[in-house]
């Protein structure tokens, strides 16, 4: 039977945060090889922030994401191969050379409010003859009516399809739900949902994102992604199996991927921890977790207090700068607290 | 004695720049150019005494226009292609505030004095214009093998030429920081804040160290490279001292033992923009200086 929506695994993107974008030219093959066999239609890879992320900001990438687009697209039979791009991060050189190595789906994101940022890049997209796909990030910091007005700029920039990018894991599953129908009763392109699982809630919201007609969905196989991590494949797979949405995907061969392949490189995926709770409760863009963490080690603070902090700040995706600001801030604040008791 | 000058474009740079160059001893600001009989910015230079007029850049060319010997162009990069042939077949400077980069990029307290005699010159971006010195003081001590930035503006700040043209940013800017800052590899990251209250432009730039680097000297240059931006952005300023992480680190300029980062807040002079605007303002008080010297320039040299 057909699926009855797309489903695409970023593993090797998102999953990319939770490596500090370290994946190996093999580990990709062996990523690919047990998706595409396992009926995965689209499969992501890039530096977790995207096509040219790799820098100081965001973390060097171990190895040069284009050796590892081009070992995607060698591994991949049937799969087709998804680059991500953020405008400002990114450049269209970097999406031409992708498209060049053989990745065709373009998805590019901006910030949920910025969407005018991505008319060149869809648009290059379009030209180079990739499907090209919408990402609206940290879409739990905008009502669905703003998110909707920035969804029709990407459609009429030529989007595919535009998804609802609940990148800090914030959302609760009505956010989620009136977000996707939104945009579904409004769009012609398709319409897809990101999640996160810093609530414990990405499977929950994917599935009310079902109910509500969505077209494209997102998973990384256990999981492995930015902060507490992403909507597990294998475990939506499962439960769309279990509540009658057909997949196109073969369960079975899915959980040994994850459990063979996957689960190895990150052996604690899936945990909820206190600092991946914070992105969630806070509404932090997950891939701050790690920097945090480094940067909480460094500057002698506390992780969840600079997660909260940012929160507060209202940062966006892509300013990972700011958690060295807050941590030297909260350092500063602790010595001055200490000097005032002397 | 003072240079007589005009400004290219009406629209809210074009205004802010206005302000700046009213208050300059060697700058003679005389005309406002748009093409818009309805702009504000063109009501504005009326009332303060100026030519205001929506007749277009052929007002330049034209009787009226007296000798004016620098043009300051706050149109987009496509009008200022059109123009900056016609500006310098009759002799007049172009400092240019647009993404165009036909001409030297200049960083007022980095090379300033290098292109004094230049048809045109270009003020780069906001982001290179606040975050170059650094490098640049950095370079000053030590090797820079690699400079990272990442440039924050509120939302607001940013005008559709900025946004449709976000790749021009991030390149022009990343050139920037090797061709003028002196580093050996440069990378440029913009993002678009939109919290409200709007926030101050923000900039953070990194600097890969080699080994032997001396962190004294590297913070002295910082601190004192900050100070002499502030003397023509008065907003500008470290949020805290140089922040310096031990590596090794794999940059794209090869390993680098260390990093020193510098964290910047700009704060708008509110001549025109509100105060989160710094990156609006970094640029009129960059592209004044750079006039200013040209003036001088100008009045010592006989022509």
């Amino acid at each position: 039977m057909s699926a009855v929506f797309r489903l695409t695994d970023s593993t090797l993107r998102d999953g990319s945060h939770a490596l500090s974008h370290q994946f190996t030219v093999d580990q990709v093959r062996a990523v690919v090889r047990g998706l595409d066999a396992a009926g995965v239609p689209v499969i992501e890879v890039s530096h977790g922030d995207g096509l040219g992320g790799s820098s100081f900001n965001y973390g060097f990438s171990g190895t040069d994401e284009m050796h590892l687009l081009a070992a995607a697209v060698d591994e991949a039979e049937h799969a087709k191969i998804a680059v991500l791009l953020l405008p400002g991060i990114g450049i269209k050189e970097d999406l031409i050379r992708a498209h060049a190595v053989g990745a065709t789906v373009a998805r590019i994101a901006t910030h949920c409010t910025e969407a005018d940022i991505s008319q060149q890049h869809i648009g290059l997209a379009k030209e180079l003859g990739m499907e090209a796909v919408g990402f609206l990030m940290m879409s739990h910091m905008t009502p669905p009516e703003a998110l909707l007005e920035e969804a029709k700029k990407m459609e009429s920039y030529g989007a595919d399809c535009v998804y609802v990018v609940d990148s800090a894991g914030a959302m609760t599953i009505d956010d989620a739900r009136r977000r996707v129908a939104t945009l579904k009763d409004h769009l012609e392109c398709q319409v897809g949902i990101h999640a996160h699982n810093n609530l414990s809630l990405a499977v929950a919201n994917s599935l009310a994102a079902l109910e509500e007609g969505v077209d494209q969905v997102d998973g990384c196989t256990t999981g492995l992604g930015a902060g507490a991590g992403n909507c597990p494949t294998e475990v939506l797979v499962a439960a769309c199996e279990r509540s009658g949405y057909q997949t196109g995907v073969e369960p079975m061969s899915l959980v040994d991927v994850a459990d063979d392949v996957v689960r190895p490189l990150k052996p604690t995926q899936g945990v909820i921890d206190g600092d991946g709770l914070m992105l969630g409760y806070a509404g932090v863009y997950g891939s701050f977790l790690l920097h945090a963490r480094r940067a909480a080690e460094r500057h002698g603070v506390d992780s969840k207090e600079i997660l909260l902090e940012l929160g507060r700040r209202q940062v966006v995706g892509g300013q990972e700068d700011m958690i060295i600001d807050v941590a030297v801030e909260l350092e500063r604040r602790a010595a001055e607290a200490q000097a005032s008791q002397l | 004695m003072a240079v007589p000058c005009a400004i290219v474009g009406s629209g809210n740079i074009g205004t802010d720049l206005m302000f700046k160059l009213l208050r300059s001893d060697v700058l003679d600001l005389r005309a406002v150019i748009g093409i818009d009989p309805d702009s504000e910015g063109l009501r504005m230079a009326r009332e303060r005494g100026l030519v205001g007029t929506p007749e277009g850049v052929d007002w330049l060319f034209g009787d009226d226009a007296g000798d004016i010997a620098i043009v300051f162009e706050a149109t987009s990069a496509w009008v200022h292609r059109q123009n900056a042939p016609r500006y310098e077949e009759a002799g007049i400077r172009a400092i240019d505030l647009t993404p165009a980069k036909l001409g030297p990029a200049v960083v007022p307290t980095v090379n300033l004095d290098e292109h004094l005699d230049a048809p045109n010159v270009n003020m780069i971006t906001c982001g290179g214009q606040a975050t170059t010195p650094i490098v640049a003081a950095v370079r000053s001590v030590t090797d820079v093998p690699y400079a990272e930035i990442v440039s924050t503006v509120a939302s607001k700040s940013a005008g559709p030429g900025t946004r449709q043209n976000i790749d021009e940013f991030t390149k022009t800017t990343s050139s920037c920081l090797v061709e003028v800052g002196g580093a050996d590899h440069g990378k440029a990251i913009m993002i678009l804040n939109p919290a409200e209250p709007p926030i101050l432009m923000r900039n953070t730039v990194f600097c890969a160290l080699p080994e032997g680097y001396d962190p004294d000297a590297v913070t002295d240059a910082i601190l004192a490279m900050e100070k002499a931006v502030a003397a023509y952005v008065p907003g500008y300023h470290l949020t805290s001292p140089p922040v310096f992480d031990e590596g090794p680190f794999a940059t794209p300029g090869g390993p680098a033992a260390a990093r020193v980062i510098t964290l910047i807040e700009v704060e708008g002079a509110a001549d025109y923009f509100p105060p989160y605007a710094g990156n609006l303002d970094i640029m009129t008080a960059a592209a004044t200086k750079v006039g200013e010297a040209v003036a001088r320039h100008l009045m010592e040299v006989p022509a």
